[in-house]
């Protein structure tokens, strides 16, 4: 006879029951009967503030596509359970519908907490907490100016983010002296307010809400101090309730701060009713974080089972990214072990706080506080508790030059959890490695769990395989990947010394299988640096990633954009002109790029050969800025206009952008020129700078923006433009020889054995005999360089790839959608698209399925 | 199951793929090894784009693959399962090659919502 066991509430962590039931082999005897009072299964509430910056409620969804469509599961949406007679062992729906239970999980999470001021509820005040609140929340801001949050904590923060990527003036309000006062102390709070007022979000602290006024159809909030502020909408975000309205009803015991009372077992006041999540008071507290939920379902289904595991408490570390700032708290966070001290760092101008909390003896790491960059908290975290090797003030330190951070993977004691979502040890991922026979991230992920939920400590993962295999003595493969053991750059040494020119000659000698996206487009570019032939010649053209493929850069909506190629940044009013025609014609979104030139977004894939005949008839050629090649060299106005000029930076600059244009190499190029030191072309943050001096110029390179600044090195001084020249093109070349895939020119130095000094003696000394090679190479470059988007224009074969329906050439892409945002185009957030037709959101295949 | 003509066999470059409207539904027909031919939804699900046709094809282990365009996930070409991320899939379609015309059917899953 088959048991029943009724879930009541289908968010996360009531999922993950159901997810565990089938996992663990519970549903083998048991029917699980899910009941949930929203109309879309679960989702990631998590992730919640991701839906206004387009993801939609399908991404969203944890339930994959037909996971309900087993027998002995049930999803009863848009369905809440009414009642609980737990003498008769039956609920009832609001539908009517009654089910008798065997075993009954209440999983009816919690609300969002309304302060009880004057005027809290009304049009224009609304709270962040399901989908449908978000869907509330969009509506109400449409057209609107300003609104305000409730609430300075994590998710107030959310809320925040959400209100301001809807466009409006953000003010959060907050009770506490301080923003996320639960996680951070004041130090931590200050930086955090700085780098929150940074995104131009406004902040008050100290402000206790008194009222929320109707003023015309405006909203004035009135506080214990201060000046009120007129908003247009409020959202609360103070805090949640758990709901435990059902389970007061039944009869069942409840905590004195809401909450329903359950065992270490999760078992609620009544035979075979459990409670889990954030409606449960467990271990003497409501759990407000979804891993300690998590926990609890695992228990209550290992209870079901027979099993006899229990729950005790939980880690509330957290690390969070809130509008794009890490913000991570774990341990004794505020120091209230007796006897702590803090080791504090603090930049305040980066917006950079760093605090660790140590035994009295400085030996044992009890918690910790990261606000700006928590790197290092999926290392630090599981070493809490545990005794610290070496000097605790380096963990807490930044990496200095030249040196590499404190503290590694190999730190870390064998029993320290590294993924906290599913529970996994160092130990055990060593062992996935030493024993399991994983050779990557991907096999301990598939092997362990680790690392599958939040992600956070995938680095850490990382570092481990690394560390694991070194210790095996297995060196980590350079092989691309499953098709070819060969690395890029002995790729490009057998297509270069064999001479060759095909896709399926290479794969045919040197590959199996039938490639992919890491070694076709990588044989591509090799191709394209060594022959120089077009891009799409051949049988190019399907190894290259779309951007090489269409000529131009996909944006994240499936259209592309498109930069002609303004060399040096120096651009005549005529053609201006013409980008400024091609713009309003084809009604492009236009922006001015970091490299001194015009990007123009929102072509679609018919459009592109239209704009760019337009832009070709008027003299303009490709950029290139789709592909993995020279991007731009960015340079100042230098002697010819500037007072402080030494040399003509402009003229260097057009002759080496013109020089190197076209060249494909590992990754992107990119340079700079300035005219003097006072390096208005930042050409030291590019892979080749070049700065002006009295005599000549100075060359840098190996610099880089982005991810991981770095300045470039001084590597020549005071010479002049030939010898420069001569120079940049061994070292360009050398990179495009010698480079890992995807490898910018500042860790292909760095990894050098000999780094500069090396590179100095194969370039300028000559010391492998290999510059003659390069300097024919790079003439060979510049000889053969043609504008790829004007041969593609003439040839009809190349064009036949631009078009939108193989089947309906005159129909465009009808999920392409813009609004108007500041006089021109910009993508349409899902909200704002019409419904597009299709069939593939999972969340209306369920909904159909159990209507 | 109905299949629709898409369009002539020689209309499909050789190791890419094409989109194609089908009933107001974007589908991405692909072209791969010689004259094996895959037909799969052509919204990439983790960007929401319609973009799943302009992927670059290969195989992993024995399996024909694509590569979404835009965060490279990898797909199962025949199954629709998202290699990186099994819980996502593409819908699949039934395609094959009737008197030189590409056709494609949508298999009998839910269409209505």
């Amino acid at each position: 006879m088959r048991k029943t066991l009724v879930v009541v509430g289908h968010g996360m962590v009531g999922h993950r029951l159901v997810e565990l039931a089938v996992e663990r082999g519970l549903t083998a005897e048991w029917d699980v009967v899910v009941h949930a009072a929203e109309s879309v299964p679960a989702y990631d509430r998590v992730g919640l503030s991701s839906w206004f910056r387009g993801t939609t409620s399908a991404e969203l969804s944890l339930v994959p596509e037909g996971f309900f469509d087993a027998p002995e599961l049930d999803l009863r949406l848009g369905d809440p359970v009414v009642a609980v007679d737990v003498d008769a062992r039956t609920v009832t729906s609001a539908a009517g519908t009654v089910t008798p239970y065997d075993a009954l999980v209440l999983a009816t999470g919690s609300t969002a907490f309304v302060p009880p001021v004057p005027g809290a509820t009304g049009p224009g005040r609304l709270v962040y907490r399901t989908l449908d609140d978000l869907e509330q929340i969009a509506a109400a801001a449409a057209g609107k100016r300003a609104g305000a949050v409730v609430g300075g904590g994590l998710l107030g923060l959310e809320a925040a983010d959400a209100l301001r990527s809807l466009g409006l003036e953000t003010t959060v309000v907050e009770f506490a002296p301080r923003l996320m006062p639960v996680q951070v102390d004041e130090a931590g709070g200050q930086a955090l307010r700085r780098l929150v007022e940074g995104l131009g979000v406004r902040v008050r602290t100290s402000a206790s809400t008194q009222a929320v006024e109707e003023t015309g159809d405006r909203l004035r909030m009135v506080f214990a101090e201060g000046e009120p502020l007129e908003v247009d909408l409020v959202v609360f975000s103070a805090g949640i309730r758990p709901d435990d309205a059902l389970a007061r009803a039944a009869g069942l015991m409840t905590a004195e701060r809401g909450g329903v009372l359950v065992d270490e077992a999760c078992r609620a006041s009544a035979p075979d009713v459990y409670a889990v999540g954030e409606c449960a008071s467990a271990a003497g507290r409501c759990w407000g974080l979804v891993a300690p939920g998590y926990d609890q379902a695992a228990v209550v289904v290992d209870r079901l089972l027979g099993g006899a595991s229990s729950f005790e408490g939980a880690d509330l570390s957290t690390k969070l990214k809130l509008m794009g700032i890490d913000v991570a708290s774990f341990g004794d966070a505020h120091a209230e072990t007796a006897g702590a001290l803090e080791l504090v760092w603090a930049d305040p101008v980066a917006g950079d706080y760093r605090k660790l909390v140590v035994s009295d003896d400085t030996r044992t790491l009890l918690g910790g506080i990261l606000v700006g960059d928590a790197s290092a908290y999926p290392l630090l975290r599981p070493m809490c508790g545990t005794e610290i090797a070496g000097n605790p003030a380096d963990l807490v330190l930044p990496a200095r030059e030249g040196q590499p951070a404190g503290i590694g993977a190999a730190a870390l004691p064998a029993s320290a959890q590294v993924c906290s979502c599913r529970d996994v040890s160092k130990a055990e991922i060593c062992s996935a490695v030493a024993q399991g026979g994983c050779r990557d991230v991907a096999g301990v992920k598939a092997c362990t769990g680790a690392g599958t939920v939040c992600g956070s400590c995938v680095g850490l993962v990382q570092d481990l395989v690394r560390s694991e295999l070194d210790a095996m003595g297995v060196s980590l493969s350079t092989a691309l990947c499953e098709h070819f053991d060969l690395s890029r750059a002995e790729m490009f040494e057998v297509v270069r010394v064999k001479g060759i020119r095909t896709w399926s000659e290479l794969l045919a000698e040197h590959g199996r299988g039938r490639g992919c996206d890491i070694c076709k487009p990588t044989a591509a570019s090799v191709f394209a640096s060594v022959f120089n032939d077009h891009v799409l010649g051949g049988d190019k053209g399907s190894l290259q990633d779309t951007n090489d493929h269409m000529l131009a850069n996909l944006q994240k909506d499936g259209t592309y954009s498109v930069v002609p190629r303004i060399p040096g940044g120096e651009v005549t009013p005529e053609h201006l002109i013409v980008i400024g025609e091609v713009a309003r014609d084809f009604g492009l979104y236009t922006k001015i790029t970091g490299g001194q030139r015009i990007d123009l977004f929102g072509a679609r894939v018919e459009q592109l050969p239209l704009v760019w005949q337009r832009l070709v008839d008027a003299g303009m050629e490709s950029g290139h800025a789709y592909g993995k090649s020279l991007r731009t060299v960015k340079s100042c106005v230098g002697s010819t206009w500037c007072r402080y000029g030494v040399q003509d930076s402009t003229t260097l600059a057009i002759e080496l952008e013109l020089r190197y244009r076209g060249l494909r190499s590992p990754h992107k190029v990119k340079m700079g020129v300035s005219g003097c030191a006072r390096e208005c072309a930042e050409a030291r943050s590019k892979d080749v700078g070049i700065i002006a001096t009295e005599n000549g110029w100075n060359l840098y390179v190996g610099g880089n923006g982005g991810f991981r600044p770095r300045h470039a090195d001084l590597f020549l001084s005071d010479v002049d433009t030939e010898t420069l020249v001569r120079i940049t093109d061994r070292i360009l070349m050398l990179y495009v020889f010698t480079a890992d895939r995807l490898q910018r020119t500042a860790p292909w130095i760095e990894g050098m054995e000999g780094g500069l000094e090396h590179l100095r003696a194969v370039v300028v000394d000559d010391t492998l005999g290999l510059c003659a090679e390069l300097d024919a190479a790079m003439a060979r470059h510049v000889e053969t360089y043609r504008d790829e988007w004007a041969e593609t224009l003439a040839d009809p074969e190349k064009l036949a790839r631009f078009t939108s329906f193989v089947n309906a050439p005159e129909v465009p892409d009808p999920s392409i959608a813009f609004v108007p945002e500041r006089g021109q185009i910009r993508p349409a957030r899902p909200d704002e698209k019409p419904l597009v037709a299709g069939p593939v959101l999972p969340i209306r295949e369920l909904r159909s399925v159990r209507a | 199951m109905t299949y629709r003509s898409i369009c002539p066999y020689a209309r499909l470059p050789l190791d890419r793929g094409v989109a194609a409207l089908v009933d107001g539904e974007q589908v991405a027909v692909f072209r791969t090894d010689g004259d094996e031919l895959y037909a799969v939804s052509n919204l990439d699900p983790f960007s929401g784009a319609m973009v799943m046709s302009r992927g670059i094809v290969g195989s992993r282990g024995d399996r024909p693959t694509v590569a979404s365009p835009v965060y490279k996930q990898v797909f199962d070409l025949a199954t629709g399962v998202c290699l990186d991320d099994p819980t996502v899939r593409l819908r699949v379609h039934d395609v094959r090659v009737h008197d030189g015309i590409v056709e494609v059917a949508f298999q009998t899953e839910a269409l209505s919502a």
